[in-house]
Order: C-alpha cells, then sequence, then structure tokens
C-alpha cells in the first residue's frame, strides 16, 4: 500500500535514493519452513504408507472417489515444489521484485498438504470436512476482527471484541430460547455487542480512559454479568432461558452442488452468509466510499478531519457502536450459531484471536478474513487429526497459530502499522 | 482556568457570598472531597450498589414481592434488603472476620485468607504497574504466573536440597521463568517494534498449552498418575507458613510486601526507575536525553515478568502445593491488570488493592456457599471499580463531587446569576 504513494509523492527524486535495504526475512522463513518439510515429512518417514484424501461428503450429488496417495512421495514432491518457490522469493528478493502475496499463500497450501500427508499417513483425512469446519469455526474470528477494523479504523482499540462475542452469545441464546426462533436471537445478538461498544466508546470518547484499559475491563464485566446471571436465572429455568435453538442449514440451490467448494461455503447457515455480505461490504465502502473515507480520516488524523468539518467525536461513536454490533453478531456463532446452549465464558478467547486476526491481516478486511480462516483451519485441523490420529501432541498443534501470529506480528510476515491515531482521544 | 471565574464571581456589585472562615473551611472540605482518595472510596461504593442491583434482581423472592410493588411496598423493600444485606455480610465475614466462629482461629481466619489469595494479586499487579507507567501495557502476567510455576514447581519436586537453598532456588527458579517469559514480549517490543499487548495475549495462550503439554510428559507429570498433574511440592520447597498449620498463609505474603518495598525504592530512588518513568511519561525526550528505550523496554518486561513469577510461586510453592496443574493461575493474571490499575500502579496502592480484590475474591467463595450467590458478582463489582477509577469525572459527576481546580458551588452560582445579569438587563433593574 505504501509503494504507489512514494512514488506519487517523490516522483522527481532519485530512485537509487528510494531504495530501501532488501528484506531476506521472508526467502529465510520459507526456505526453513520448505527444508523442514522436505526432511520430517518427506524423507525421515517410512515408505509405504498411503494417504487417503475424501472429498465428496455424504450428501453430495455427485460422488467422487477418495484419492489415496503414497504418503512420503507425495510430500517429497509438494515441499520440493514448495522449496522451489522459496527460491523464487529469494530471486525476487535479490532484484527487488514484488511478488504479491499469492507465493506465501501458494507455499502455505503446498506446506499443509505435505504435513497432511505425513500426519494422515496410513489414514483418511475428510478434506471437505476439514475445510468446512474451519470456515465455522472461523465466524466469530471474521466478525470480531470485522468489528476491530471498525473500531481501530475510527481510532477507537476495540479490545472488548472477546466481550462483545460473549455478551451477544449471551442475548442470542436468551432470546432464542424465549422467543423460539434463531433468527431472533441472531436479531438480538447485535444489540448486546452494540451496548459494550457503547460503554467502550462512552469511556474512551466521553472521559478519555485508556482504551485497552476499558476494553479489558468491558471484558471481564461481561464475564461477570452473563456468569451471574447463567448462574442465577438460567441454570434455574433452562427449558425456558437456555434451550439449544440451533440456526437452521441453508442449502444454497445450485451451488452447494458443486463438488468440495459447494459444501463448504453453500451448505451452512445464515450467519455464515453474513458473513459474507459483511467481509464484502466493509471492503468495498471502507475504501470506496465517503463514510469509509470519513472513517479512515479520523482513526488517520483527526484534527485534519476536524479541519475539513467531520464531526469527530461522533464519527468516532458511531462506528464503535457499529463495530460492537457486528462482534455482536459473530457472538451468535457460539450459541444459535453452533446449535449449543450458553454455556460460561464460552468464547474462550476467541476475541483476542480475532484482534490477532486482524492485525496480521493489516487491518484490512480481506487480509483479515484470511487471518481468521487461518486460526480457523489450524483449530479444525487439530480437532480432526486428532480423531484420525496423529504423531503430534494437540497442545502443540493449538499454540502453532498463536505463535505463528507472534512471528507476523514481530516483522516476520512484513510490517504492520495500525492506524495512527488509534487509542488517542481527541479534544479540540 | 481556576482564577478566570473567581475574579468573575467577585465583581463589583455582586454580593459576597461568604465569610473568610467558611472559606478556610470549605477548603478543607473540598481538598478531602477533591483526593483521588475519596474518588476511589465513592468508585467501591458505586460498584457495590450496582452489584446489589444485579444481586437484587437475580434474587426470586425479591422477584415475587416485586411482582405486587405497588399493592405492598414494604415487602419488595424488605426482601431487596434481606437479599443484598445477607449477601454483602457473608462476603464481608468471608473477606475480614467471621462473627460466627466458635474459635479465635475461625473468627481471624477469613483475614488470613484474603492475604493468602491476594499474594499472587500483589506480585503481579507491582509488575504490570511497572509497565504501565514505563508506557507498556503488559496483559501477559497470565502466562508469566504459568512459566514461573512450571519452572518453580520443576525446581521443588525434581531437586532433593537442604531447606533453606531449595526453597530459595525454587523461588529463584519461579522468577527466572516469568522473567525469561516476559522477556521475549520485551525483546520484540524493543528490535521489532511488535505491539507487546498483542504478543503477550499470544504469548498467554502458548503458556497455557505448553503447560498442558509439559503435563503429559515425565518434566513435569507425576510417575504413575494418568491425570495431568504434577508430583506434589515437598516440604523443603515450600514457603513456611506464617501462623501455623491451621492457616494457610505463608512466607509469600510477606515477600509479596517486600517486593512492594523494593518495587517502591526501584521506581522513585533508583537511576533505573527513573529511566522507566522517564520512558513511560515521554519516550522522544527520553530517547533525546541518551536513554535507552530498548533496553528500558527489555528491563521493564524481565521485572514485570520476574515478579509474575513470583505470583506463580506463591500459589505453587504456598497455596496450592499437591501437585502443579493446568489451572495453577487460574485467573490471577487478569485480575492482577484490575489491581494495579485500582492502585494506580503505585506499590501500596497495589498492595491495599492486592488486599481487596483478594479479599472480595476469599469473600465471594464464602457468600457463595452461605447465601448461594455466585461469585461471579464479584468479578462485576471489580470491574465497575475498576471503570469508576479511570472516570473520576462519572464518580464525581454521579455523587456531585466538586472538580479539582474547578468552581465551587458558591462560584457557579455566582457565576450564574451574573450570567443572568448580564442576560436581562432591564428586567434586573425593573426588580430593583
Amino acid at each position: 500500500m505504501s509503494a504507489p504513494t512514494t512514488t506519487r509523492t517523490a516522483p522527481a527524486e532519485p530512485r537509487v535514493a528510494a531504495l530501501t535495504p532488501i528484506s531476506w526475512k521472508l526467502p529465510i522463513a520459507l526456505t526453513v519452513l520448505g527444508l523442514v518439510a522436505l526432511v520430517f515429512f518427506g524423507i525421515v518417514p517410512a515408505g509405504g504408507h498411503h494417504t487417503t484424501f475424501r472429498i465428496s461428503t455424504a450428501s453430495d450429488a455427485f460422488q467422487i472417489s477418495p484419492v489415496a496417495v503414497p504418503s512420503t512421495a507425495t510430500a517429497l514432491v509438494l515441499s520440493i515444489v514448495a522449496l522451489a518457490l522459496a527460491g523464487l522469493s529469494w530471486w525476487a528478493a535479490a532484484g527487488r521484485r514484488r511478488l504479491g502475496v499469492w507465493l506465501p499463500a501458494v507455499f502455505g497450501v503446498l506446506w499443509v498438504l505435505a504435513f497432511l500427508c505425513w500426519a494422515g499417513a496410513g489414514k483418511t483425512i475428510p478434506l471437505t470436512g476439514l475445510l468446512s469446519g474451519a470456515l465455522f469455526l472461523s465466524v466469530p474470528l471474521v466478525f470480531g476482527s470485522m468489528s476491530g477494523i471498525l473500531c481501530e479504523r475510527v481510532g477507537i482499540i476495540n479490545i472488548a471484541i472477546e466481550g462483545q462475542l460473549l455478551g451477544g452469545a449471551f442475548l442470542a441464546a436468551v432470546v432464542a430460547s424465549l422467543s423460539g426462533s434463531p433468527y431472533l436471537g441472531l436479531v438480538a445478538a447485535p444489540i448486546a455487542g452494540a451496548l459494550v461498544g457503547v460503554l467502550l466508546v462512552v469511556f474512551a470518547v466521553r472521559y478519555w480512559v485508556d482504551q485497552i484499559i476499558v476494553g479489558v475491563v468491558l471484558n471481564v464485566l461481561v464475564i461477570g454479568v452473563t456468569n451471574y446471571l447463567f448462574s442465577t436465572v438460567l441454570t434455574n429455568n433452562v427449558g425456558t432461558w437456555n434451550r439449544r435453538t440451533p440456526l437452521p442449514v441453508l442449502a444454497v440451490p445450485g451451488l452447494s452442488e458443486i463438488p468440495v467448494i459447494g459444501p463448504v461455503l453453500f451448505r451452512q447457515t445464515l450467519l455464515v452468509y453474513l458473513l459474507y455480505v459483511a467481509v464484502v461490504i466493509l471492503q468495498i465502502y471502507l475504501f470506496r466510499s465517503r463514510w469509509g473515507l470519513r472513517l479512515r480520516a479520523v482513526g488517520e488524523h483527526p484534527k485534519a478531519a476536524d479541519t475539513v468539518g467531520i464531526n469527530v467525536n461522533r464519527t468516532r461513536i458511531r462506528n464503535t457502536i457499529l463495530g460492537g454490533a457486528v462482534a455482536g453478531l459473530g457472538g451468535a456463532f457460539f450459541t444459535v450459531g453452533a446449535g449449543l446452549a450458553f454455556g460460561r465464558e464460552m468464547t474462550g478467547g476467541k476475541g483476542y484471536i480475532a484482534l490477532a486476526a486482524m492485525i496480521l491481516g493489516r487491518w484490512n478486511p480481506i487480509g483479515a478474513l484470511f487471518a481468521a480462516l487461518l486460526f480457523g483451519f489450524s483449530d479444525n485441523l487439530q480437532t480432526t487429526l486428532g480423531i484420525v490420529g496423529t504423531p503430534i501432541p494437540s497442545q502443540i498443534m493449538l499454540m502453532t497459530p498463536y505463535v505463528v501470529t507472534i512471528f507476523a506480528v514481530a516483522g516476520l510476515v512484513g510490517r504492520v502499522r495500525a492506524p495512527a491515531s488509534e487509542g488517542i482521544p481527541y479534544t479540540k | 482556568m481556576s482564577d478566570e471565574p473567581t475574579t468573575e464571581a467577585r465583581r463589583p456589585g455582586q454580593p459576597v457570598l461568604e465569610s473568610k472562615v467558611d472559606e478556610v473551611g470549605r477548603g478543607v472540605l473540598r481538598e478531602i472531597l477533591e483526593s483521588s482518595w475519596v474518588v476511589t472510596l465513592f468508585a467501591v461504593v458505586a460498584a457495590l450498589v450496582l452489584g446489589a442491583i444485579l444481586i437484587a434482581a437475580a434474587d426470586q423472592h425479591v422477584q415475587t414481592t416485586a411482582g405486587y410493588f405497588f399493592a405492598r411496598p414494604s415487602d419488595f423493600f424488605n426482601a431487596l434488603g434481606s437479599a443484598v444485606g445477607n449477601a454483602y455480610s457473608a462476603l464481608f465475614q468471608g473477606a475480614v472476620v467471621n462473627f460466627h466462629g466458635t474459635t479465635f482461629a475461625r473468627v481471624i481466619r477469613p483475614i488470613t485468607e484474603t492475604m493468602t489469595v491476594s499474594t499472587p494479586l500483589i506480585f503481579a499487579g507491582l509488575g504490570i504497574g511497572i509497565g504501565f507507567r514505563a508506557g507498556l501495557f503488559n496483559i501477559g502476567a497470565q502466562g508469566q504466573i504459568i512459566l514461573g510455576a512450571i519452572l518453580g514447581g520443576w525446581v521443588g519436586f525434581t531437586f532433593h536440597l537442604p531447606v533453606g537453598l531449595h526453597l530459595l532456588l525454587a523461588v529463584v527458579g519461579a522468577a527466572v521463568g516469568g522473567a525469561v517469559w516476559a522477556s521475549i514480549a520485551g525483546v520484540l517490543k524493543a528490535t521489532t517494534g511488535a505491539n507487546e499487548v498483542i504478543v503477550t495475549i499470544m504469548l498467554n495462550n502458548v503458556a497455557v498449552y505448553l503447560i498442558g503439554y509439559l503435563l503429559t510428559t515425565p518434566m513435569l507429570q507425576a510417575p504413575g498418575v494418568n491425570n495431568p498433574i504434577s508430583p506434589p511440592t515437598p516440604p523443603s520447597a515450600q514457603y513456611p507458613l506464617l501462623l501455623g498449620s491451621q492457616f494457610r498463609l505463608h512466607l509469600g505474603f510477606v515477600l509479596a510486601l517486600l517486593a512492594a518495598v523494593v518495587v517502591w525504592w526501584l521506581m522513585e530512588r533508583s537511576t533505573l526507575g527513573l529511566r522507566f518513568r522517564a520512558v513511560g511519561a515521554n519516550p522522544h525526550a527520553a530517547r533525546t536525553a541518551g536513554m535507552s528505550v530498548a533496553w528500558v523496554t527489555v528491563w521493564v518486561m524481565a521485572i514485570a515478568g520476574a515478579l509474575s513469577g513470583l505470583a506463580g510461586s506463591a500459589q505453587v510453592l504456598g497455596t496450592e502445593t499437591s501437585g502443579l496443574t493446568a489451572g495453577v493461575a487460574a485467573s490471577f493474571g487478569f485480575d492482577a491488570i484490575t489491581v494495579a490499575l485500582l492502585g494506580r500502579s503505585k506499590p501500596l496502592g497495589t498492595v491495599l488493592a492486592g488486599l481487596l480484590f483478594g479479599g472480595l475474591r476469599a469473600g465471594g467463595f464464602a457468600m457463595q456457599a452461605r447465601t448461594g450467590t455466585p461469585i461471579d458478582i464479584v468479578l462485576v463489582v471489580q470491574s465497575f471499580i475498576v471503570l469508576f477509577i479511570a472516570a473520576p469525572p462519572l464518580v464525581r459527576a454521579i455523587f456531585r463531587l466538586p472538580t479539582p481546580g474547578g468552581p465551587t458551588r458558591a462560584q457557579r452560582r455566582a457565576q450564574k446569576r451574573a450570567a443572568r445579569a448580564a442576560a436581562q438587563p432591564v428586567t434586573e433593574e425593573v426588580q430593583a
């Protein structure tokens, strides 16, 4: 994003002076990972095993027979291709060429496939189930990171995503249970999230309290209130207050019959379809509309925004509440979305992961979507491998996304830059 | 800002509103009301009131009497009073003194429990407070406590050493464990600018899975046991009990108080502390003055981590010696953030805040057992306290306390009258 700006603002400057030092981080990281795959998935394991990938689900119209591949040979080939990509990145870095995100993305897919060949040696991996489960598990992360983007782009740090998710999950469960309709739960969930958003923005804008502090405290507050109401009101009369009211799966006619993609993308609940809409709308409106321009202006340079007549604090208040509502909607995933009754602290830190996804996606909706999908995938991969049996301890698998995030935030994936004025209260 | 209204209020032609003596008396009262301690007190009161509303709302008896409120309001208020009164009295008796205790030990037992529970909160709160004052937001106390407990516990049950040395080594091990874990975030922040909030949150999660994993390996898991639990801490590595075996209070509490003194000295009297505070107040100015911000960042995180690690030692070497489990840190790491906030990042404040929250927690268990009010109400009260403390103008507005440096009520009244007089000169003259 910064490259075009440099060329536009300083075209007359000699190009040599503008050259930045070559960053070797990506080639080094890719090479190391590629070698790990080559040695541990391709060379070290004993051959003779086959890994079976099941592609069709039982309810598909067109059945595709499962694909069985020799484990070590396939892993060997995949890791050699991955290493070739790493070589390409060396070449690109040396010549200061920009290759875009497709290279690490393709590398990641190859690496994961090689890993699956190794981990699933002698077993069957349900590929479609793995992917659709990954999308399913990433729903709260995506909504949470969209909320984070809305709030941080306008200059309010939203650590309270966790609380907004939990509040949304609680209200969705209660309303859906009382009314008997999961869709009313979906309507109620954003209200709870927005309420938390109101508290956040009132303390941040009106009282200039440190936004991280407010966020952390609001998370504790929502945990306290929902736990309290859960153990007093909800458990007293589970049948009325906390029934399971799952959202039905709505298969899109036609599209849902496409192999692999169909069951993964188009055989989901309304909440997932809302997620597609939310990401697309946010990506377009944030960068292509007057509302988005104002929102970003307030987050980057509130004084300039104020000078041209934008009401900074009103913009912040409205968009933070909107962000809270989006996270609240994501909270509905835990109860009506997943078809569960409400439980204590059932969001289990997903709000913080959403925050990480937002940063990993560099405050961009599409980027955050893929980061969230990555987390969802690794979460589901752990569950799937737990069922088929794997040589890796589950805790190490679960740890991986967090370690990846640390590397990402530390700049190995590329320097990330937050909106300039986030966390700073605006005073005239 | 404070001078302007005063001169305006004393314009000629305005009546002198108060005598000199009266003014002095009010000055003292104002000073008291403006102090941050009063705001803290009122914040606690406001939070308890909000908690009371929740307690009453969930009480069955209150709900039924509210049904016929207009027929017999007294029933409703009685139910309200007894619901709230019983819960808070149980909370108090569980946290401070048990009036119903038959022996002296039973009577004073709650206060010792409060001290025991507050020990990890004080340790970790001190560390987080140092971070705040150096401008670092360390959410990672939870993970640092876990790492401290892992290393402290491991030293404890692996080696067989003489009594004093064993405890000393285990405590140092715990501090090192926490310090190393926190330093990861510190070094990354110093070298790459990685946001410490995100890195410490991630390290918390990594620590949870790390202890889960290690408890399934021979390094931590007790031999011959299938559960993820370590061998118990041997007596030679335990903090000695302070008041005999009847109470759980151990030497860790004294160590926490000592740590508070050390932290006070470090922050207020040492060069290192001056650097910490300078970087926290203005990193650019500190850099200009020749301080290495990166170096300070690493040091602050390491010290904060060591203190959190000691919090872990208080658990594994003091309170929970029957064996290390994955739940060793409970929610101390997160509660400690609120403790540091409430204590305004000062050592004395942190100790008092730690005792208050420790008391709320210890009393909360008693309240849950005696009146059935869930302990979660304590979380609500705690978070409201911190929210109110963080926004003094809100507390002042609720309780109509004077704003520091602002006009007094009499001055405001005079100002208003002056404004009215200026706006309607004709009517004033007619009335005269």
